[in-house]
């Protein structure tokens, strides 16, 4: 059985559902930081692979930008993560607590 | 493919669809860099260059009114649709830039990359708005969400502010997430990622929608909602409005999510248009849950952003009525009450900006405790802002109101709209609480709000625009018809 | 079916089993001569200095991340390089703005010192 779209689909939802559980169950905000990573990485597998399978190169362009956008959300991330642990000494989410309703 | 043909492809690429947007992201550039060359007493040069940017984008936009033009292979749409929410997010991040002016100055943020960053987040929502195709809108967000990252995190000293950058970002990079691997599943669906081929699919007939669709719907949804700050995906708000500085507060209640709804109006009236009877089902549920949960939530708030946050969220309920209802009467009454919500919020947000109490921000509601002795005009507008938001006439909160009820009982959606007016009723209580503070209550001592000659500008066209759509409704009514036709 | 990736089950048992393997009979046979020398950090044949543990200037970090922009930004070559045929004068003139653009934020960075090593 040759390695075919669906294969690539399911590896890609595995690493969305890693990606999810990671945001929702771990608590450093740097592994957050990188399961959001995941989410994005694994639509970059999606789009490559839908874009294979009707031979149109339109989804892998979109990566690219995709790529960028990633990028450029990581650096402005890590840029608050920095100034938060200045603040708290912590990269814990659920130290960061002040507003409280 | 031979030269020449694609070079007469090229001439006709519609650039001029980008023009208004490219205008603002030049204006930013010219911002961001002119800031060097200022010396420090001079910054005030900033928020007017900014402003110049912005009126020589809505020029462009007022000129290009009425024309179609399809750009960059069929990415960017100019038309009446886009142009209406060109000038709205335009028009209120005017009115923010206005009371910034004195707002940035005070709390010391006042710096190039504040106001650039500001436009540059317009330029996101205004490519959201004009966006037909799903990775442009993504772009669009991305640029209005990064930016507004660093926006809500620019007091870097205040823990509030930057926490709730912290929960900004987070939050909306996980929705980004949700949102993309929709897209993706979109794509997988119609083979492009342009609304156009995604209704084409849809509506050639022949097989019901795969489950590919309706899982693309499911995500494009969840991450929209994220956005929007509806329930269940709402967490984030109360606390971000509450940290952001105030004026950034104002904003995202207004630009950000008025880019949100604009895209949500394109992409669910065009491209996902013939699976819409389905959806309306899911936006039923969400509609009245977003609806009830802010107004109620709101009753027990003390301190006043976090109230108006409650209350964003409510407003965002109503308009998911809107958008349940669909068709032509349900989108313009989107645009309506964006519009009318616009200059309610701003001016509310503006009036918070200006007061300080002790060398701070005067964010608690007890601030409010007989503002009418010392400040009748900052009271009376405040108060003005406060009916209108309640929804009672003879303001623009009342037609945009009624605009999105008659659309939902137009639609058959009766119950819905009872539910609407209930909560409408609920929200009378907590905003009449701040008018009655304002007039009934002992003096406050230690309020200032110093004359700010363009944040009292600011309110002034947020006090007109507010009294103008609830005296002559029909005009506008008729603007917001004429635009939403171009999308369908 | 799945019998076609019964290469890969074996490819995956003899790789991990070679691997144990080796570490398996160096901890068994060969001998331990502990010594101070020899339980330091490999720091690449030089002395460590110092905890592993120690903040690493800001510097690094901020220069780190203007590398990751500019560097993915500059991917975009790659794709306009390959339509550019078809776009000529225009498409010099698209990427001309786009790297332009990329300039003011490289004169942004630039301005606010972030290539200033002495301070």
């Amino acid at each position: 059985m040759p390695v075919g779209v669906s294969h690539y689909l399911a590896v890609s939802a595995v690493i969305f559902a890693v990606g999810v559980a990671g945001v929702l169950l771990r608590r450093n905000i740097l592994v957050v930081l990188m399961s959001i990573e995941l989410m994005l990485n694994a639509a970059n597998l999606a789009f490559v692979t839908f874009s294979r399978a009707s031979g149109a190169v339109g989804g892998q362009i979109v990566v690219l930008f995709v790529m960028t956008v990633a990028a450029a959300e990581v650096a402005v991330g890590l840029a608050i993560v920095l100034i938060a642990f200045r603040a708290r000494e912590t990269t814990d989410v659920d130290e960061m607590n002040v507003m409280k309703w | 493919m031979g030269a020449a043909t694609s070079f007469s492809g090229v001439s006709d690429m519609g650039l001029l669809a980008a023009a208004p947007f490219s205008a603002v992201v030049f204006f930013a550039i010219v911002v961001l860099l002119l800031d060097f060359l200022l010396p420090p007493g001079r910054k005030w040069v900033l928020p007017l260059v900014s402003l110049v940017g912005l009126l020589a984008s809505s020029v462009l936009v007022t000129f290009l009114w009425g024309r179609e033009v399809v750009g960059f292979s069929g990415a960017i749409s100019l038309d009446r649709f886009s142009s209406f929410f060109d000038l709205l997010l335009l028009l209120g991040t005017a009115l923010v830039v206005l009371s910034s002016f004195f707002y940035a100055r005070r709390e010391g943020i006042e710096r190039g990359e504040y106001y650039s960053l500001l436009l540059f987040a317009t330029s996101g929502a205004m490519l959201m708005a004009s966006a037909v195709d799903m990775v442009v809108f993504f772009l669009g967000l991305e640029i209005l969400s990064v930016s507004l990252y660093v926006l809500s995190g620019f007091f870097r000293d205040r823990t509030v502010s930057v926490e709730a950058a912290v929960k900004y970002f987070v939050l909306g990079a996980f929705a980004s997430g949700f949102l993309l691997y929709g897209i993706a599943l979109f794509y997988g669906a119609a083979g492009s990622t342009q609304y156009g081929a995604m209704q084409a699919m849809l509506s050639s007939g022949g097989d019901a929608p795969t489950l590919l669709v309706y899982a693309a719907c499911a995500l494009l949804m969840v991450g929209l909602c994220f956005k929007l700050g509806s329930v269940p995906f709402h967490m984030w708000v109360p606390d971000v409005y509450q940290g952001a500085p105030t004026s950034v507060t104002g904003y995202m209640s207004v630009v950000s999510k008025a880019a949100v709804f604009a895209a949500f109006v394109r992409i669910f009236g065009t491209g996902l248009a013939p699976v819409q009877i389905e959806l309306s089902k899911v936006l039923w549920v969400l509609a009245v849950a977003t609806m009830t949960l802010g107004n109620l939530a709101a009753i027990s708030q003390t301190n006043i952003k976090r109230m108006l946050a409650y209350s964003s969220i409510a407003h965002a309920g109503y308009l998911l009525v809107a958008l349940t209802a669909a068709g032509r009467a349900g989108y313009s009454s989107v645009l309506f009450y964006a519009l009318a919500y616009a200059f309610m919020t701003l001016g509310a947000f503006g009036v918070i900006a200006l007061l300080r109490r002790e060398e701070q921000e005067a964010l608690d509601l007890t601030s409010y405790s007989g503002l009418s002795t010392r400040h009748p005009l900052l009271s009376g507008a405040m108060a003005l802002f406060m009916i209108s938001l309640a929804g009672i006439p003879p303001t623009g909160g009342f037609f945009a109101k009624f605009y999105v009820f008659s659309a939902a009982v137009g639609a058959g959606y009766v119950d819905l709209a009872v539910i609407g007016v209930l909560n409408s009723l609920v929200s009378v209580y907590f905003y009449m609480r701040i008018v009655y503070l304002m007039y009934m209550k002992e003096e406050t001592v230690g309020i200032e709000a110093p004359p700010s000659l363009a944040a009292r500008a600011a309110l002034l066209i947020c006090v007109l625009g507010t009294l103008a759509m609830g005296v002559f409704p029909s005009g506008f009514a008729r603007l917001v018809a004429s635009s939403v036709s171009a999308i369908f | 079916m799945l019998l076609e990736y019964i290469p890969i089950l074996v490819w995956i048992c003899l790789t991990t089993g070679v691997a144990a393997a080796i570490l398996l009979f160096s901890h068994l046979i060969g001998r331990k001569r502990p010594s101070d020398e020899k339980l330091s950090p490999y720091e690449c044949g030089i002395v460590p200095t110092g905890d592993a543990r120690t903040r690493i200037p800001i510097k690094f970090y901020m220069v780190a991340m203007v590398f990751l922009i500019f560097d993915i930004e500059a991917a975009f070559l790659y794709p306009w390089a390959v339509v550019y045929r078809n776009m000529l004068f225009v498409g010099l003139i698209e990427m001309g703005l786009f790297m332009l653009i990329l300039l003011a934020g490289f004169v942004y960075i630039w301005k606010k010192g972030v290539f200033d090593w002495e301070d």
